[in-house]
């Protein structure tokens, strides 16, 4: 069978479409690894950026001191520059003054290595987006909500886990979901810091290969599978979580 | 009144622009035409790869490649134009007709040549092996199997080291970043040309270095043009402009201006191209 299919993709690369990543098997085990690692990226990003967005707005909502003030610098400055400088600056600058171990003959062993610091400026990146969807959700919740909870007992807090995040949370998700896609294409800008995702292996292929146009072509698929697949997601929780009147599920 | 004058000046730049595309036009396929009529030879360089082709403090291209590119320029009366490429989308720039000939040290290799033409004979060779701290006792590529080589995204030599040495390549765009990657020991050292890294041990900055290990797959380096223009005029007007700096030793002269050790590559050409009287 996968004797039938490489034979197929010569056959093919003779005939001027030359897909390496089929019938090499050099090609295939890494261009494999690369597609692991852009899920892996994509997830673990996504996590710690859901993480780090719903405890930067639920600082903002509930504190107006010293905390807001943080949360508002930080989403200041991820939002307000490049990822790629972000990346490198994370990677280069920071990465250069972290304690580095010595291995047996003497050599620095770093700390953190690409793929760790792929994913720190990633989800700190998006994290900082996530801040402000998840605070315009909790805007969207009317102040009569709460007013309600507060009024059958419940502390600022309580109103707060139990009333207003729960609602919140389903008008955040159109706005969620293009931060989950837009996430999903910056894992792409990882490369640079030599993070063996998609678009760098893609790269290693296609200058071994020559076959650019086909490896283009192969990068823009995926991608848009990947990108469905996660809007499909964030559409089935929004399904599932549905409450009428609440939210575009519910209307 | 506004108006008037940008239709003015509208009109005035789509008569410059007709007027030097009919010049072009008339050409037809022929790129030396083109280019002598154009007056600009556009020229694929890179701009990280010292001593051959690099910026200057200036902005301007400078290196050993630089200095053949203008030679090739001048010998052909036009003016050179460099566009900077590297090792990844050089051979689109050349495809796609960004630039007209690719001087991008880029090696001669078979896979290479299904898409562009290599011009002969080719102008440097060079193989490739690792630059590692002095503090690793290595003298056999087995023993940094599995280990991690910093290198640049694209370079040929990227697939082969890992398929038949084992090693793990950690690529980066640049060289530059490739040097900051090793120095903050992301990777053991450099998987690089041993050119370069010839040029690396003359600088005091890497005295605590080496390159220890034997020189694989020693490979010619070769100016490109588009298939299209393989025995074209074009292609023969190159051909004919290396030849002669092969015959005449401008080659190694201009290794010796950009502090390169003559390499016995060069040394050999010009021993059987030179002028047999006197």
């Amino acid at each position: 069978m996968i004797a039938d299919i490489q034979t197929f993709f010569r056959h093919l690369a003779d005939s001027g479409i030359n897909l390496t990543i089929f019938y090499d098997a050099f090609d295939f085990e890494r261009f494999i690894t690369g597609l692991g690692n852009t899920l892996l990226l994509i997830l673990l990003c996504s996590f710690f950026s859901i993480v780090i967005g719903a405890i930067g707005a639920a600082v903002l909502t509930l504190s107006k001191g010293l905390g807001a003030a943080v949360v508002r610098g930080y989403v200041a400055l991820f939002r307000n520059t490049p990822l790629l400088v972000q990346m490198y600056f994370f990677y280069f600058a920071i990465g250069s003054i972290m304690p580095v171990t010595k291995n047996d003959i003497g050599l620095p062993v770093p700390l953190l290595g690409s793929f760790s610091w792929a994913v720190i400026s990633l989800s700190l990146y998006s994290g900082a987006f996530n801040v402000e969807t998840f605070r315009s959700g909790v805007g969207a919740v009317h102040q009569s909500y709460e007013e309600a909870a507060l009024a059958l007992g419940y502390s600022r807090m309580q109103a707060f886990v139990s009333v207003t995040v729960p609602l919140a949370l389903r008008f955040s998700f159109a706005s969620l979901a293009n931060n989950l896609v837009d996430l999903t294409k910056a894992t792409t800008v990882a490369y640079a810091v030599g993070v063996a995702e998609l678009l760098y292996v893609s790269n290693q292929i296609w200058s071994d290969s020559l076959n650019t146009i086909e490896m283009m072509n192969v990068m823009l698929l995926i991608y848009l599978v990947l990108t469905g697949a996660v809007v499909f997601i964030i559409n089935r929780i929004e399904t599932a979580m549905r409450l009428p009147g609440f939210g575009l599920g519910g209307v | 009144m506004i108006n008037l004058k940008t239709l003015a000046l509208a009109a005035s730049i789509a008569c410059v622009g007709s007027a030097s595309h009919a010049q072009t036009l008339n050409c037809g396929t022929d790129t030396l035409c083109r280019v002598k009529a154009a007056g600009v030879l556009k020229i694929g360089t890179k701009d990280d790869y010292v001593p051959w082709s690099y910026r200057a403090a200036d902005g301007g291209f400078k290196g050993m490649e630089v200095d053949i590119g203008n030679k090739i320029a001048k010998a052909l009366g036009v003016k050179a134009e460099f566009v900077k490429v590297n090792s990844a989308n050089r051979f689109e720039f050349l495809a796609q007709g960004q630039i007209d000939l690719m001087l991008a040290s880029a090696s001669d290799t078979a896979e290479r040549r299904k898409i562009i033409a290599f011009v002969h004979p080719n102008y440097y060779s060079s193989g490739y092996t690792v630059f590692i701290p002095k503090a690793i006792k290595a003298t056999e590529w087995k023993q940094i199997s599995g280990q991690t080589l910093c290198a640049v995204q694209g370079a040929w030599y990227n697939k082969p080291a890992q398929e038949q040495f084992g090693i793990k390549v950690l690529a980066f765009p640049g060289t530059a970043e490739t040097e900051a990657a090793m120095t903050q020991g992301r990777c053991i050292g450099l998987l690089e040309d041993d050119n370069e890294i010839n040029v690396r041990l003359s600088d005091p900055k890497w005295a605590d270095y080496q390159m220890p290990l034997p020189i694989q797959s020693d490979t010619p380096w070769g100016m490109a043009v588009r298939q299209a223009d393989q025995f074209s005029p074009f292609y023969y007007f190159v051909a004919g402009v290396i030849s002669e700096m092969h015959r005449d030793g401008t080659l190694l002269e201009a290794e010796k201006a950009n502090g390169i050790k003559n390499s016995a590559y060069l040394i050999k050409m010009h021993e059987a191209l030179k002028d047999h009287i006197n």
